[in-house]
């Protein structure tokens, strides 16, 4: 069933919400020893919320859009009294006072809340190998990642163990894993999703989208989570989001753009397998098929994202993780003056991919340093947008490829940063401009796992990117895809 | 008797040397809120009770900006004639305990405010750097040890003081003296007072100076190595602090040696400074731009705004009372400071004679409350003193009465008994006490100058005695002096 339809029936008293959450969680049962999606099932905290719909529903007040669908957070959003881990064990333990703004509208919006997905410590990583807890296992194929870092909230939702998931995107957290995981994941434009309640990773790139395994699904739930928040000062002021409006719409007369440097053209960046790039191709030409018109399109600056990315993340990190100091919360290692205990809490708190990025970072912004490093990645910032601004004159939405590959088996990158980064190399240029883009899948690769494909919009075009999705979602079902 | 002139102490380093100081002013903004969260901004509760998530840095949450402060920060630039600019809040990283997120927000680059100036009394000066917003941190209680961060026992930390919204003001290193040190500061706290955005209350925290200081040959214009004074805590204070660290570099300079650049704490009870963290090994504080709050844009017209609200500020009332009269700048400048200066053009401008006015404000009105004195009866007064009806000491108790419950000086006057003296009458009194006192008259003719002096005293003391005050001092000392002749 969809979220949708789930809605549907349990507003209708067609179903009770309980019903519902015992299903899903009885597939929980089944499989999450193996799978691993969650860093805890808040089983209570569902049922009272189910409990709460269904005697709403009997009473015969109103419900909200979401009453009854079971829904799994990512364990980096805040939720009041209930463990937040970022899956680190410097945060073990601790309880937020408050609910992130997501939550809160998710909450109200009837939400029924399953359990915390887990994924890389502090969002760090492309493959949820990264978590202090353990990995989380592909429900596709058990023997490879799930993608990352929101790969608990991608499983649980190819598992079904809930049909809608929150995740964050700072470089393709929700994309990537959601290709990983035959899923739909989208980051709306920075400031469309209030970040409030989103432990930081890389402030100026962090956005927090949905997951769902269709694309209609992943609408409602952005249209929910999305608008503007007073809370957080990056928040779009006056954005109404309407991307259920967009999903009948069509791609007849869309000017649709190859971006040649992320598609295997001329200059392209290395490592895009060609299985992804065929699936790809056939992705581009069903969208021809639908009306559009598509164009090889060159934006040479996509291939310093990379680069960039890892100076302005690591950079950012480096300074919203200082806080983590044993001082107020959290894990504290005991040492005889404050320096000490501060340097013995974070050695032992957090994982090696945590310190190599907080040491990245630290390095990038010194005295000295700040110019060469810091200063420069700004500077390439600055050139995409310009340069994806002018491509956009000329091209509503673009298309890539997620990811170069199809979800990798355990152990094959975790051991190479540079060749885990590369991961990120189709996501990251929309995180650093803060433009929309959306994975929806389309067919399988040589492995038989399934490859995604990336539409991307202008800023505040978020409708768009569900648009496009929908139309390759529906030619992908309907044999469009190999 | 009346009052005295007082001789101010004015330590003078060595004529060869001179002072170089800069001083940086913490300024607490009085907004009702914190800057960037909607706890009160108040901190006289119990520890860790004035505190939200976003003020205790937790996980997740978000700054959003005071307007009210950013306003106070805009109307503080204007008022040190400041270029108000668009501004970004910056990260200033750092580890401490009582910083909720180890790192403060503050501004960097691009301050609210820069290039203005500070006009002292003495007519000095002061440039102002810049201005900029930043949020104060906890407090931080080291038990045990020497007190000290690194060898307390345990360290007890409150943040009810976290994210308080701070202006810094940076002076460039105009000051030249420690008078103008003092003079600065006060000048500062003034303004602050005028444009109502701080209760600039240097002892309860709500201004903090920490003071550059270096020193150089008189002559040159070289800036030699500085070192920053922490812990001052009175204007007082800072004027101690800042003589002791100038003799403390010239004494190395004379030995050969040089200041290391270094903050320094002071000592108040030792009257001494020693040694904090030295700025070699000082943190480098990777500042870049605050991700989490957009720059601050201010209009052309908000600006304009704050400009045509500004209140006449005090180098400006101090200018316009000394344009009316002939008294010392420090008279202007307590008259001003303590807010009595339009009463005092009220009384001058109905006819008061206006260093007389100026000079009873600030010898005989030092009370918090004079609300009940009005212009006009201020103005009746003082021509009623200069005309002669009223004698100095005379005037000065209707004064007294008139600040403590009001009413028309004449009817005061009258109801007290008091009436000039006729001159023969005194005379006849001055005359009387010679014949009474044959030594005190001898040794007042004839003794030294002090014993001249005592014996004026004596003889004024007699007579006011005799006529209950209501003799003219300056009557009796003429008297006896004609007589001595």
């Amino acid at each position: 069933m969809t979220a949708r339809s789930i809605a549907a029936a349990v507003a209708s008293g067609a179903r009770s919400a309980v019903s519902v959450l015992d299903e899903h969680l009885a597939r929980v049962g089944e499989r999450e020893e193996e799978i691993h999606a969650f860093n805890l099932v808040t089983e209570d905290k569902a049922r009272g919320q189910a409990e709460a719909v269904d005697a709403a529903v009997t009473a015969g007040e109103p419900v909200g859009p979401l009453a009854g669908v079971p829904l799994a957070l990512k364990d980096n959003m805040c939720t009041r009294g209930i463990p937040t881990t970022c899956s680190s064990k410097i945060l073990e333990g601790w309880r937020p006072p408050y609910d992130a703004t997501v939550v809160s509208r998710l909450a109200d919006a009837g939400a029924v809340f399953v359990g915390k997905t887990n994924l890389d410590e502090f969002a760090m990583g492309s493959s949820t190998e990264n978590s202090a807890f353990g990995p989380t296992r592909n429900p596709l194929d058990t023997g490879r990642v799930p993608g990352g870092s929101s790969g608990g909230s991608a499983a649980a939702v190819a598992a079904n163990f809930a049909p809608l998931a929150i995740g964050s995107d700072t470089g393709g957290s929700i994309r990537q894993p959601a290709a990983f995981c035959g899923i739909v994941g989208m980051k709306p434009t920075y400031g469309a999703v209030s970040r409030y309640g989103l432990i930081a990773f890389g402030s100026s790139l962090d956005q927090v989208g949905p997951f769902a395994a269709n694309v209609a699904d992943a609408a409602a739930l952005f249209d929910i989570i999305a608008g503007h928040d007073p809370l957080d000062s990056t928040s779009i002021a006056g954005f109404t989001p309407n991307a259920v409006d967009h999903l009948d719409r069509g791609v007849e007369g869309l000017r649709v753009g190859v971006v040649r440097e992320l598609c295997g053209g001329a200059g392209s960046v290395k490592g895009l397998s060609a299985d992804v790039l065929a699936r790809t191709n056939e992705a581009i030409e069903a969208l021809a098929a639908a009306g559009a018109t598509v164009e090889e399109v060159s934006v040479p600056s996509t291939t310093l994202g990379l680069s960039a990315y890892y100076i302005v993340a690591p950079a950012e990190a480096s300074s919203n993780l200082a806080r983590y100091d044993g001082v107020r919360y959290g894990l504290r290692v005991d040492a005889p003056t404050t320096g000490e205990m501060n340097a013995a809490t974070r050695t032992a708190g957090f994982g090696a991919e945590v310190k190599r990025r907080i040491m990245l970072g630290t390095y990038a912004l010194s005295a000295g340093y700040y110019d060469a490093f810091y200063g420069k990645a700004l500077k390439v910032r600055t050139m995409m947008l310009r340069d994806f601004a002018s491509v956009y004159e000329n091209f509503d939405v673009l298309i890539t490829p997620t990811a170069p590959t199809t979800a990798f088996p355990f152990g094959e990158r975790s051991g190479d940063p540079m060749m885990m980064y590369v991961n990120d190399v189709c996501t990251i240029p929309s995180n650093l401009t803060g433009h929309p883009g959306i994975s929806v899948p389309f067919g399988v690769g040589d492995d038989g796992l399934p490859v995604g494909v990336q539409v991307l919009a202008p800023a505040l075009q978020d409708g768009l990117t569900f648009q496009v999705a929908a139309v390759l979602e529906a030619a992908a079902d309907g044999g469009g895809a190999s | 008797m009346s009052p005295q002139e007082i001789t101010v102490h004015e330590p003078t380093l060595p004529d060869e040397w001179e002072l170089v100081v800069g001083l940086e002013v913490h300024v607490e903004l009085a907004t009702q809120t914190k800057l960037f969260c909607g706890c009160a901004n108040e901190f006289s509760t119990d520890p860790n009770t004035n505190v939200c998530p976003v003020c205790l840095g937790l996980p997740g949450s978000l700054p959003v900006m005071n307007a009210k402060a950013v306003d106070y920060a805009m109307k503080l630039g204007r008022a040190l004639g400041c270029e108000v600019q668009g501004s970004v809040m910056a990260r200033k990283n750092y580890f401490y305990p009582d910083m909720a997120k180890d790192y403060q927000t503050t501004q960097y680059d691009k301050p609210t405010s820069i290039d203005g100036e500070l006009v002292l009394g003495d007519g000095a000066v002061v440039g102002i750097e810049r201005a900029h917003i930043e949020e104060d941190a906890g407090k931080t209680t080291h038990v045990g040890g020497g007190g000290r961060i690194n060898d307390a026992t345990y360290s007890l930390v409150d943040y009810n003081r976290a994210g308080v919204p701070l202006v810094e003001v940076v002076s460039r290193p105009d000051i030249r003296t420690v008078e103008q040190a003092k003079a600065y500061v006060n000048e500062l706290r003034d303004i602050l007072l005028a444009i109502e955005v701080s209760d600039a209350k240097m002892e309860e925290g709500s201004m903090r100076v920490d003071a550059n200081v270096s020193v150089r040959p008189v002559g040159s214009n070289e800036l030699r190595t500085r070192c920053e004074l922490k812990n001052i805590n009175s204007v007082r204070s800072m004027g101690r602090a800042i003589e002791y660290e100038a003799r403390r570099h010239i004494a190395l300079y004379a030995d050969d040696e040089a200041p290391r650049q270094e903050t320094r704490h002071w000592d108040e009870e030792g009257g001494r400074s020693t040694p904090g963290r030295s700025k070699e090994d000082a943190d480098d504080y990777r500042y870049f731009q605050e991700p989490d709050l957009v720059p601050l844009a201010p209009a052309v017209k908000d600006i304009a705004a704050i400009d045509a609200a500004m209140p006449v500020l005090p180098a400006a009332r101090r200018a316009r009372l000394g344009e009316l009269s002939d008294v010392s700048p420090q008279v202007l400048a307590t008259v001003v400071e303590r807010g009595q200066d339009t009463l005092a053009l009220d009384a001058i401008e109905v006819g008061a004679d206006a260093d007389k006015v100026l000079t009873r404000l600030q010898n005989d009105v030092a009370v918090s409350d004079w609300s009940k004195l009005t212009s006009s009866s201020l103005a009746a007064l003082i021509t009623m003193e200069t005309s002669g009806e009223l004698t100095a000491t005379q005037a000065k108790h209707v004064l007294a009465d008139l600040i403590e419950s009001g009413g028309e000086p004449a009817a005061i006057a009258a109801e007290r008994g008091f009436e000039v003296m006729e001159g023969n009458e005194l005379e006849g009194l001055v005359d009387q006490l010679i014949a009474d006192n044959p030594g005190e008259w001898s040794r007042f003719t004839s003794g030294d100058d002090g014993d001249r002096k005592k014996m004026q005293g004596f003889f004024t003391g007699q007579i006011m005695k005799a006529t209950k005050g209501q003799a003219d001092g300056r009557a009796i000392a003429e008297l006896l002096s004609r007589k001595a002749n």
